[in-house]
């Protein structure tokens, strides 16, 4: 990914900033333009989601894409966080046995590409199984 | 209020492996080092990754919004950039203003102390409200060196403020004992450090007992006016032996040894030995700090603990954060540690 288009994100890849319409009370991550319930009437705000939610789907990935081969296999789930807004995500540093629908999960800050040793690091949001 | 510690951090990953693990593929005795195990950061964490995780633990712990932070420093022997700065990553990833001091610090394993001393320093001229002190580091280890039974990873971030209300531990006195002695060094393109042998014991206990000396000397306390001491731990043995030296007793070192169990976590060794002490500190009570860095130096503190410890403390001591941990072998932690060249 192209270092500025990265750059644009860092917000949403760092402090899992999405949106928040006023108007519907509905949280969305990532960010919207505009509110799809609400339409014109809605009215968004930037907001960081909370760091804690649910998982409610999970896969574990056999067959990466470009990129991650090394890191495979590695789980990926859906996971709603504490406002209702849904994340997908890489799960990692928990129990396979305890990576199940329904589980606590709590954001940590990891590596997430990173192209080759001349380029830069991609950093963001992977999340972890909490007791 | 004197300037102190508002708050800490530490986070160490969760991947650990023994030493006996690596004395089995090596076929040789780590020696009498103190260690039993290591921890290991995982193959997506770096000093980078690990200082966020400490610095987050630490505004949730103590309540400290980050916007109040105008300082950050990083010290690190393993920042992932060698151009570009691991402290603006890890602001950004906190989401401070913009309006801050940074700078990344290099100085072998004392670089986080340095970073306490400089936002200590800043905060007593009054030129910011919160500042940010790390210590991070992914340590890197030749194969089959005698670096690889102890070289660990790990972080502590270390929160200045002179608030009346948030002060833990007030920072009474700091001083540095520095001298030109290379015994541990890594050249820019080398991917790991080199070192000097027993010759690295010698330029620790120079540094380490003449930076305590020294700050008894200019402080007029003695060696057992102190409740803790913490020492920088390269192995199991040296913050011993140190103590004795400076006719401390054992016990007020064990608090703060965590070398044993986690191995050498370099810049944020000195840093997770202390967080471990003030998990456990009592109003009133006074703390020895003396870190090491290669090259060579030592950073020296006196700390007093303050009534705010009774209901300012970290929501997982030290020694329970190092019981979430996961076993792996010496094929799994090359792999982690990205030491498979083919890779």
């Amino acid at each position: 990914m192209p270092v500025p288009l990265n750059w644009r994100r860092f917000p949403e890849r760092y402090l899992l900033r999405g949106s928040y319409c006023e108007t519907c009370k509905q949280a969305f991550f990532p960010s919207r333009a505009i509110c799809p319930n609400c339409r014109r009437k809605g009215k968004l705000i930037s907001i960081e989601m909370p760091r804690t939610g649910r998982i409610i789907s999970y896969t574990r990935v056999h067959v990466p894409p470009e990129g991650f081969k090394n890191e495979a296999p590695y789980y990926l789930a859906i996971i709603e966080l504490e406002n209702g807004a849904k994340v997908l995500s890489q799960i990692v540093d928990s129990n396979p046995e305890k990576i199940k629908i329904g589980a606590r999960v709590k954001k940590v800050f990891r590596r997430i590409a990173e192209p080759d040793e001349y380029g830069t690091i991609t950093y963001g949001y992977k999340f972890k199984v909490i007791e | 209020m004197q300037a102190g510690i508002i708050g800490y951090g530490v986070y160490i990953p969760r991947l650990r492996i023994k030493v006996s693990e690596i004395e089995r593929v090596w076929e040789k005795s780590a020696g009498g080092l103190g260690v039993t195990e290591k921890a290991v950061a995982a193959s997506d964490e770096d000093a980078c990754t690990l200082a966020v995780q400490a610095a987050r633990i630490a505004c949730e712990d103590f309540s400290i919004d980050p916007k109040r932070i105008n300082a950050i420093y990083v010290g690190s022997e393993s920042h992932p950039y060698a151009v570009n700065p691991t402290a603006s990553i890890v602001a950004e990833a906190l989401g401070t203003s913009h309006k801050y001091f940074a700078v990344d610090m290099e100085f072998a394993c004392k670089a986080g102390t340095a970073g306490l001393q400089v936002c200590y320093a800043l905060k007593k001229a009054k030129m910011i409200d919160v500042g940010l002190a790390i210590g991070s580091d992914t340590a890197q280890s030749k194969p089959n060196d005698p670096l690889e039974f102890t070289a660990a990873s790990g972080a502590a971030a270390f929160f200045i403020g002179d608030s009346k209300r948030e002060v833990i531990a007030e920072i009474e006195y700091t001083c540095s004992y520095t001298s030109d002695m290379p015994d541990f060094w890594r050249r820019p393109k080398a991917e790991f450090p080199e070192h000097t042998g027993r010759f690295t014991g010698e330029a620790y206990f120079k540094h380490v007992i003449n930076a305590a000396k020294l700050l008894l000397e200019e402080t007029g306390y003695k060696a057992s006016d102190f409740d803790y001491a913490v020492f920088h731990q390269p192995n199991g043995k040296f913050p011993i032996k140190a103590a004795k030296i400076l006719g401390i007793a054992p016990e007020k070192v064990k608090q703060g040894l965590l070398c044993p169990l986690i191995g050498n976590t370099y810049s944020a060794s000195t840093l997770i030995g202390l967080a471990s002490v003030l998990d456990v500190a009592k109003p009133n009570e006074k703390v020895l700090v003396v870190s090491y860095g290669s090259g060579a130096g030592s950073d020296a503190f006196v700390l007093n603990v303050t009534e705010n410890i009774e209901h300012r403390r970290a929501r997982k001591a030290v020694f329970e954060i190092i019981k979430e941990k996961e076993y792996i072998d010496y094929a799994l932690y090359v792999r982690h540690r990205r030491k498979i060249k083919s890779l």
